[in-house]
């Protein structure tokens, strides 16, 4: 298990069964045994997963009520959003000075065009 | 496919299923100048760092089998960065490897395409490939941007609950 908690979060999804089961989860909380009805695997199994997800922080269990429904933390996903978002407003940036470069470039004095002569 | 002719944002993909991250832009010159600001280094340190990083070029050979090496630096911290040039089309296509010097075992593949779209304007598709999601996520932060790292801490405070 990888040490910070932002390489535990992709970790935990890199898997896909762990991506479907946060899939589900955007639409509602679920109980384990709910959330593993679709897959052919056992309720151990999917409880496996449940728990790399808890661990990273994606997902939450009541301590409370009986059914201890699986709950997703969506600010963790919206900190995700707002993280690539600003990944995105970098390479904005980047490319806006990018653009500032590329009006500095002269065009290309009237050069003849090289054809492409034959294979002598 | 968003982009149109008075749009010019950064669009960014970052794949659910396989570890890349895609950049598509668009930029009023022809593919001949943006070609030129990708290869030639006088052009290169005038975008590509971060503004608040001194970019220095050891060496920037941008033709297939070449290599580069760039450091960016803030006061004593130097971050350095290279890679080979894999394939390389004037005006078209440079495909190449990227390294974080901090990471020497992690590696990405770039690949940039140039489309002309005319009109002496070009769209820009940057994609980058690494091999773990984990290494996805720490290239998307090299940048070193202190945004990047309060957006990091921020989030390891909501997930040290």
């Amino acid at each position: 298990m990888a040490a910070d908690p932002l390489s535990r979060v992709f970790s935990a999804l890199a898997d896909p069964t762990r991506r479907d089961i946060v899939a589900r989860l955007a639409v509602g909380d679920a109980t384990v045994n709910e959330l593993a009805a679709p897959y052919d695997v056992t309720v151990q199994a999917v409880s496996k997963h449940l728990k790399v997800l808890e661990d990273a922080g994606l997902v939450s269990r009541s301590r409370e009520a009986q059914r201890r429904p699986v709950h997703l933390e969506a600010n963790v996903f919206d900190l995700m959003t707002k993280w690539i978002e600003r990944y995105r407003q970098l390479a904005e940036e980047r490319y806006r000075r990018l653009d500032d470069v590329l009006r500095s470039i002269p065009d290309a004095p009237d050069a003849p065009t090289p054809e492409k002569g034959t294979p002598s | 496919m968003t982009s149109t002719t008075h749009h010019h944002e950064t669009s960014i993909v970052a794949d659910p299923d396989v570890p890349l991250v895609r950049i598509v832009r668009e930029f009023d010159a022809p593919p001949e100048k943006v070609f030129r600001a990708h290869t030639d280094p006088d052009l290169i340190v005038q975008w590509l760092g971060p503004r608040d990083l001194t970019m220095t070029i050891d060496h920037y050979d941008c033709r297939t089998g070449g290599s580069y090496r760039y450091i960016h630096a803030r006061g004593d911290d130097e971050f350095g960065f290279h890679g080979s040039f894999h394939e390389v089309r004037p005006n078209e296509l440079i495909v190449q490897t990227f390294t974080f010097e901090g990471m020497p075992d992690g590696v990405a593949l770039e690949k940039m395409v140039l489309e002309d779209l005319g009109n002496g304007r070009t769209r820009l598709t940057a994609t980058s490939l690494v091999d773990s999601f984990a290494d996805r996520d720490a290239f998307v932060a090299s940048g070193m941007e202190t945004g990047v790292v309060q957006g990091y801490e921020r989030l390891d405070e909501i997930l040290a609950h």
